[in-house]
């Protein structure tokens, strides 16, 4: 069984005023084929965590641990923790201009795997996968992230995380910006990869509606760069409905 | 307007200087022309032509004595592609255009015989021409294309091995004639090639121009093209690849000089290691006669270590108020770090994401050139650069 742990994590990013403690103390545990759900303001650190996992150079962790199966994923090289099966779905995707969709995923896939994908079964699966998603066969062709929509970059994500099949995936407010139709047709995107691989996901998110779609197992309550409240599915209601007033988000905040 | 890039690890992804003042040539159609080397003062570096070139590294070039022998070339044969060698006194000689500079002027004076590439018919055809094994003595040499009216080609030509070469290149393109010329330097590392090129096009022509350099120590390439008739249309494509200590220069001039005229140029380089350098120069002149002209340049480099330095110079100079359109752009970039993560987030390691990249960037120019079998070639070329072959 498959687990990914954060331990106490404390992490700070340089910035031109300095150095800014964000993340303040995070403890999760996630067991593959669970769905945890990370909801919380602006600004409370929620991409942090994200990038943090996945190893971004911005973010210095400055105390505390993650641990995939107990393997030090600080350790590791950003291309190193997606080979041992994480996976980031950006909130921000980056576009890589002359780069098409088909030969990312291909070079992707390969390094993921550690060999080519066989040929006719990958062609199909990519062509399958874009159907699924809704995503137009032209799409391949295209430059990676270049011109799409808000909504054509988070599909995109997705698509990667289907044909990618990772052990964990961090899904960074994958819904912001989608109207309902797309929301629904990524979250099935999740639905479906959960489904076939059982991973574990920690979907990031502002709002409360992906949750219709995509059902968590535990949410919880980020705040100031910690973890404020958590839950089962129920929470994610009562902020439905509360908001994140009553953790006094700006004395939070202020209290950095 | 200069955009050096000293780049700092802050910076990110292209910075744009599109929108600076730029400085009007003015003097460009103007400028000092002639045949005769002695015509020209001894080059010191402080010549607007010269300014942002080592001078010292070519002395010989510009000012000594240069064997004006016929090279040896390599060739296959191609239907409607004749090859031959045609005396100095040939018409067509100085039909392009004449020096602007003493390189240029010094190979003029010098030159024996003019290559002659002849194009006829209007079938599709490829022709590569190589030149090597031109050694490390200074030479001059001479070349005219010259395509017939309504003919199509795409010539190819190379340069490999040693060279310390200062050369002229004529391309003469017939009324509605559809060429493409390429301009390969993958010479050795200190070899020295100075080129001028000039273009005249016919009415309703067009030349896809290609400039790709790779191989050499100096390697300066002027491509001049005069739209001297209605309906003529140039495509300029610039690729460059500078590693440490090379220096890799293009001054491009397009001159619109009759109505509704089109241009594109578009360069883009890339820099890697201690001392790469790289210059650019695009001055485009719309004259009173180019009514209804559309007109666009633009460089980027991409910067891809600390130590380099690309400078970015468009001119544009527009004698006529009734036009299309006129636009350019120039962008000098650090490499983009989110997209290295992006790559790496998704299991590529980084040697390989930084290759994609860089290629991604490159590709542009490589997929407009129009031949699989060279693009490949090319695709080639780059990667081995990337290796830091
Ligand atoms: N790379 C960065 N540089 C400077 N400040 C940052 C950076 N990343 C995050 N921050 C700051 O850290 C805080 C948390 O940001 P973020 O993790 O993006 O929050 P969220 O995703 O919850 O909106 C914000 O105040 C933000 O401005
Ligand atoms: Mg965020």
């Amino acid at each position: 069984m498959s687990v990914l742990e954060i331990k106490n994590l404390h992490v700070n990013v340089e910035t031109d005023q300095g150095t800014r403690e964000i993340l303040r103390g995070v403890d999760l545990v996630i067991n593959k084929g669970e769905i945890h759900a990370i909801m919380g303001p602006n600004g409370s650190g929620k991409s942090t965590l994200a990038y943090t996992i996945a190893g971004h150079p911005k973010y210095t962790v400055v105390q505390g641990e993650i641990l995939l199966d107990g393997e030090n994923v600080l350790e590791m090289t950003v291309d190193e923790r997606a080979r041992a099966g994480l996976f980031l779905a950006m909130q921000y995707p980056v576009e890589i201009p002359g780069v098409t969709v088909t030969n990312f995923l291909r070079t992707a896939k390969t390094a993921i795997d550690g060999q080519a994908p066989s040929v006719r079964t990958w062609v199909k699966d990519v062509r399958e996968s874009m159907s699924n998603l809704k995503m137009d066969k032209a799409f391949a062709e295209r430059n990676v992230n270049e011109g799409f929509s808000g909504g054509e970059k988070k599909r995109n994500e997705i698509l990667q995380l289907e044909l990618l099949k990772p052990n964990f995936a961090v899904l960074d407010e994958t819904d912001s910006g989608l109207d309902v139709d797309a929301l629904k047709v990524v979250s099935e995107g999740v639905n479906r990869a959960m489904a076939s691989t059982g991973l574990g996901v920690l979907l990031i998110t502002h709002y409360t509606r992906i949750l219709r779609y995509i059902k968590p197992d535990f949410v919880h309550v980020f705040v100031a760069g910690r973890i404020a409240e958590q839950g089962g599915p129920e929470l994610a209601d009562r902020l439905e409905e509360e908001g994140y007033d009553r953790y006094n988000v700006a004395e939070a905040a202020a209290a950095e | 307007m200069t955009s050096t890039a000293m780049p700092t690890a802050e910076q990110h992804g292209l910075v744009a200087h599109t929108d600076g003042a730029f400085v009007p040539v003015q003097t460009r159609s103007e400028r000092f022309r002639s045949v005769n080397v002695d015509d020209f003062a001894p080059v010191n570096g402080r010549e607007h032509e010269w300014k942002l070139s080592p001078v010292a590294a070519f002395a010989d070039l510009t000012g000594g004595e240069l064997d004006g022998s016929r090279p040896t070339i390599e060739t296959t044969d191609v239907a409607g592609v004749a090859i031959s060698w045609i005396a100095r006194t040939d018409a067509r000689i100085g039909s392009a255009g004449i020096p602007e500079e003493r390189a240029s002027a010094n190979a003029w004076s010098t030159f024996g015989e003019s290559l002659l590439v002849s194009v006829t018919g209007e079938d599709e055809k490829v022709a590569v021409i190589t030149r090597s094994g031109l050694g490390s003595a200074p030479r001059a040499a001479h070349t005219v294309i010259e395509a017939a009216p309504f003919s199509r080609a795409l010539i190819v030509l190379r340069g490999i091995g040693d060279a310390r070469l200062s050369e002229n290149v004529e391309i003469l393109v017939g009324e509605g004639a559809s060429l493409t010329v390429v301009s390969l330097q993958e010479w050795s590392d200190d070899s020295v090639h100075l080129a001028s090129q000039f273009a005249r096009l016919s009415r309703d022509s067009f030349l896809k121009h290609i400039v790709v350099s790779l191989g050499g120590k100096v390697v300066r390439v002027n491509p001049s093209t005069h739209l001297a008739e209605q309906g003529a249309d140039i495509e300029a494509l610039g690729l460059y690849f500078a590693d440490a200590g090379q220096h890799l220069e293009q001054q491009v001039f397009v001159h619109h000089d009759a109505p509704h005229t089109k241009s594109r140029v578009t360069y883009k380089g890339a820099l890697q290691g201690s001392g790469a350098r790289t210059v650019w120069i695009g001055d485009v002149l719309i004259g009173q006669k180019a009514t209804g002209t559309d007109s666009y340049e633009q460089n980027r480099n991409l910067v891809l270590t600390d130590g380099t330095r690309a400078d970015s110079v468009p001119n544009l100079e527009i004698e006529t108020g009734d036009i299309a359109g006129a636009g350019h752009a120039s962008a000098t970039g650090r490499f983009d770090d989110e997209q290295l993560f992006y790559l790496m987030a998704r299991g590529i390691r980084e040697d390989e994401a930084r290759r994609l990249v860089v290629r991604g960037f490159l590709t542009e120019i490589v997929q407009k050139i129009g031949s699989p079998e060279l693009e490949a070639r090319l695709n080639a070329a780059v990667e081995a650069e990337l290796q830091g072959n």
